[in-house]
């Protein structure tokens, strides 16, 4: 049954295929339904992929298949395999199951768009990468599905090419995944210089012999790779503008999906973590930063999807606080349930912004909860979840983070406290600003003006995604309560990949139960100061102060200082290195030859004799040549 | 006083170096291959030197078949002179300098 | 090179004025103005050259030379010159190419000089040949045909064959093309058809060119007929 697990990535690379040739043909919504089935067998397949392991042993489950060789090169052997185990196939399963729901929500979505087939070629090809990444068996495979998503990414930020923000958007978002992916590539470098190969299995086995220094240099150069796809400090600014693309794209990739991935490589790396700490101190003190930093800026902005994005970020940071502090089984939990909770309030946001048509910004919306009433009880469960109030998903697996970061250090527990609190406070802004308090826009029957909203429930294809996505946010905490050994299902299933480095906190059911406490206690004060503060007004300078609507002005400083001089050197460099120097250089090179054959063009005289003297001269010099090496 | 191989050589390469010198200054198509018949004899001396010194008929076999090449070299080498003044009467070696760079 | 080849007083007296016999010969080849001149002097020299291959023992080749060099290729030369009327003087003052003449006699010098200082050293010669002792003279042409027989056999052969090309070779160059092109005599316009030249009584060069006449050559038509003879060259 495990035999399988090839198709899993190889459904959707054939959607893409098929949609690549006869996308165009099969035309609006087939093309559509084309993807989403692709898509939805690949999900089916994960399931038996994954019923099949869970019939092993638990300390057998893994399994590996090897397609082909992919280099083979002096000692470089590299296969094109995948690697089935928990950790690979819980990775799949949520990845083929979110990436079918939001398909199916971009048939009605992108229903008016022109490039309605384009969209799915370039999903599907995603959804193809995503998964090659996940089940990869060796580090470059995975790095070939990093790029892929990479490359999907811009193309689907970019996918209204013709606005100029949305291009730019696209080549802003490729250039920091590039700063990332070079220290990846540094560090398959060194991975492979130290220990000879670049599957898991081998590298893992030879991490003895590698010295700490060295350890240390790829956990951090492979952490770098991982801050830029995942968006944390300092290369976070292209997640927000990459919100130019379609709300479908903000929800799968920069939610649910690729961001994911840096996260899920720490989780893979964790015998190298484990042995270096210096490298995972580093990573959970950048991911509580980041996710500090996401969420104050999250406070203050007014575009709905910026709000999202922002929380994308800080939770983000919340994963790879985890995952640095050893808690790897925290931070997977953590990625499932923000995949549903975080994929559905962007669907949500979808929808209000299809009703809104086509506006963004949330301080234009309001009272929509009576007219979208599936779109506001969704977005309300996710605002919940993800605020970590009890008892859904976002609760039990925040409070597994928080729980692990105290054990670890109480200042971390901190910062990921008041995160948690600003957490339930922003979105509780966003709720209330879109679904509640005043109307502040004009209803289409009373003027004819092109600003005229008729806000509705979308159709069933976008509904009934968003219901799935609620019911599994609002339950999909069940699958790992702390609250006895027997429920924790998923570390139990995950417990065989991380073995011994797992960090273990002793806290006993008591201190659960605190902690317990303290988490709702978090939750509902947050909540309480959203519903204080943005009950009823729809407009408060004083929580909304400058710098955080900037961003802290970063990436401002990033184009003044960073982007503003090296467009200069490259004018320059091209004004006069170029014109200059090197044409300069073979335009000489040209000149040379030319004023030489002239100058040499001298010795044809086309005088037979003058030919016959040089002929004697040369045989004179000959002769002279053999005198030297004959005496 | 006795005369050994040497005086031929080195008369040999007299002949040779005068013939050489004259091909290269004159200008007269037909002195410039009397000229080249100057030294060939200077090498049909070498060989028969050489012959005499190694005590080898060889070298006078050599001898032998460079005349014969010799002469027919002059009767081609006529005919294109021949042909040559025909169309252009009068021309001399330097008359030909269309290959000029 | 030590080798004493000539023991005797005649012998070197002979050497020596057969010796400057050839280097006169060969210098008034090179500066006589007249081209009859220079093969006359051309005679001079071969029958130098002859005279020294007796002196060596060659006396085969020393006849041959005399008969074929200067009986035949010598008057063949002749017959040329006076046939082309290019027994006019040549301009030989002046050499009209920039430093050709200095240079040439440089670098004829130095070449003498280093072929002599190289004929100094002792050169391995490899294995002796085996083509036959040169002996007695009465010997030499038995010994000369032996060899040519026997081991050179191939190279008589492809001498053979090589005379044969040359003279049909001489043959095809010296034709009048109006024969190869199939036009009649008065297409080509002004010819001269002297077919009963007593020139032509020679064997090797059926040439039907009267001396100083010109004709046209090709259907393309040419020349002037006026052009003086002589080898005034232009300028370069």
């Amino acid at each position: 049954m495990l035999r399988v697990v090839y198709l899993v990535p190889l459904l959707p690379l054939a959607g893409f295929v098929t949609l690549l040739f006869a996308g165009r043909k099969l035309g609006n919504p087939r093309a559509g339904w084309l993807a989403t089935l692709t898509v939805t067998a690949s999900f089916v397949v994960t399931v038996v992929v994954f019923t099949g392991l869970f019939r092993l042993p638990a300390n057998a489950r893994s399994y590996t298949q090897t397609w082909f060789t992919w280099i083979n090169a002096g000692h470089l052997h590299v296969t094109m395999g995948l690697l089935v185990d928990p950790l690979s196939m819980t990775m799949a399963a949520f990845v083929t199951g979110v990436s079918a729901l939001i398909h199916l929500y971009s048939i009605g979505y992108m229903e008016h768009d022109e490039d309605f087939p384009k969209f799915f070629v370039y999903l599907n090809l995603f959804v193809a990468a995503m998964l090659l990444l996940v089940l990869a068996d060796n580090f470059l495979l995975l790095f070939l599905g990093w790029e892929g998503v990479g490359v999907c990414s811009y193309f689907l930020i970019g996918f209204w090419f013709e606005r100029d923000t949305a291009s730019s958007a696209a080549k802003k978002a490729m250039i920091f995944n590039r700063i990332g992916d070079a220290a990846f590539l540094v560090a398959l470098f060194l991975i492979y210089e130290r220990t000879g190969s670049l599957d898991y299995h081998t590298v893992f086995a030879n991490l003895a012999s590698v010295g700490e220094p060295s350890l240390v240099a790829i956990g951090i150069l492979l952490f770098a790779g991982a801050v830029g796809k995942s968006a944390q400090i300092p290369l976070y600014p292209w997640l927000a503008d990459a919100m130019e693309g379609p709300t479908p794209v903000s929800a799968l990739i920069h939610a649910a999906t690729m961001v994911t991935a840096g996260a899920y490589l720490m989780c893979r790396i964790n015998p190298i973590l484990y042995r270096a700490p210096d490298a995972a101190h580093v990573v959970a003190i950048v991911g509580a930063a980041t996710a500090l930093l996401g969420a104050t800026i999250a406070c203050a902005q007014n575009d709905i999807k910026k709000i999202l994005a922002y929380s994308t970020i800080s939770q983000l940071g919340f994963m790879f606080l985890a995952a640095g502090i050893g808690a790897y089984d925290a931070a997977i939990f953590l990625m499932l349930t923000h995949a549903f909770y975080k994929a559905l309030l962007f669907l949500g946001a979808g929808s209000v912004i299809h009703a809104m048509n086509d506006d963004q910004d949330v301080k234009t919306m309001g009272a929509l909860a009576r007219r979208m009433p599936i779109t506001a009880v969704t977005f309300f469960i996710g605002w919940l979840s993800i605020g970590g109030v009890p008892v859904f998903s976002g609760f039990w697996s925040k409070g597994d983070v928080l729980l692990n970061g105290y054990a670890f250090s109480p200042a971390l527990w901190a910062v990921g406290a008041l995160t948690a609190v600003l957490t339930a406070y922003y979105l509780g802004r966003a709720y209330l600003l879109v679904f509640r308090g005043e109307q502040r826009w004009v209803e289409a029957r009373k003027t004819g003006d092109a600003a005229a909203r008729h806000p509705h429930d979308p159709k069933w294809v976008m509904s009934l995604p968003l219901v799935v996505l609620g019911a599994l946010s609002a339950l999909g905490g069940l699958i790992n309560l702390p609250i006895h050994p027997d429920f924790d299902f998923l570390d139990r299933w995950l417990s065989p990949v991380f073995a011994s480095r797992l960090f273990q906190h002793h806290f006993g059911l008591g201190g659960l139960w605190t902690f317990a406490l303290v988490d709702a206690a978090l939750a509902l004060l947050g909540v309480g100061l959203a519903v204080a503060v943005w009950g009823s007004v729809s407009e408060r300078p004083a929580f909304e102060p400058v710098f955080l609507q900037r961003a802290w002005y970063i990436d401002w400083a990033y184009d003044r200082f960073i982007a503003r001089p090296s467009t200069a050197v490259a004018v320059e460099t091209s004004s006069v290195v170029e014109a200059e120097a090197i044409d300069g250089a073979v335009n000489g090179f040209a000149w040379l030859v030319r004023a030489t054959g002239r100058h040499v063009r001298k010795l044809q005289t086309g005088y037979v004799r003058n030919y016959a003297l040089g002929l004697s001269a040369g045989i004179v010099l000959i002769l002279a040549y053999v005198l030297t090496r004959a005496s | 006083m006795s005369i050994s191989a040497s005086w031929y050589l080195t008369l040999a390469a007299v002949l040779f170096t005068i013939g050489a010198i004259g091909l290269l200054i004159r200008r007269n198509v037909l002195v410039m291959f009397m000229c080249v018949e100057l030294m060939l004899n200077a090498a049909n001396l070498t060989f028969v030197t050489f012959a005499r010194r190694l005590n080898d008929i060889a070298g006078q076999t050599a001898v032998f078949f460079v005349l014969v090449v010799a002469a027919a070299e002059v009767v081609v080498g006529l005919g294109i002179i021949v042909s040559i003044y025909r169309r252009r009467p009068g021309a001399t070696a330097d008359d030909i300098h269309g290959m000029k760079g | 090179m030590t080798q004493v080849l000539a023991a005797t007083i005649p012998d070197a007296i002979t050497f020596v004025i057969a010796a400057a016999i050839c280097v006169l010969g060969a210098l008034g080849v090179v500066l006589a103005r007249n081209p009859v001149h220079s093969a006359l002097m051309l005679v001079m020299t071969l029958f130098g050259v002859a005279v020294l291959f007796v002196e060596e023992d060659a006396q085969f080749l020393a006849a041959v030379q005399v008969i074929v060099y200067a009986g035949a290729i010598v008057v063949l030369f002749l017959f040329v010159i006076m046939l082309l009327g290019v027994d006019q003087k040549e301009a030989i003052e002046r050499d009209p190419l920039p430093a050709q003449r200095p240079v040439a006699i440089v670098v004829g010098i130095l070449g003498l000089v280093e072929v002599l200082l190289l004929a100094r050293g002792h050169w391995p010669t490899g294995a002796r040949s085996v083509s036959g002792v040169i002996g007695s003279p009465a010997a030499n042409v038995g010994l000369i045909g032996r060899s040519i027989f026997t081991t050179y056999l191939l190279a008589f052969e492809v001498t053979s064959a090589l005379l044969v090309v040359a003279v049909v070779g001489a043959v095809v160059l010296a034709r009048r093309p109006r024969h190869a092109l199939g036009e009649s005599a008065a297409a080509t316009g002004a010819v001269v058809m002297p077919d009963d030249d007593p020139a032509a009584a020679d064997g090797t060069e059926p040439d039907h060119a009267a001396a100083g006449t010109v004709e046209n050559v090709s259907a393309g038509g040419e020349r002037e007929n006026g052009e003086p003879a002589d080898s005034e060259v232009t300028a370069p």
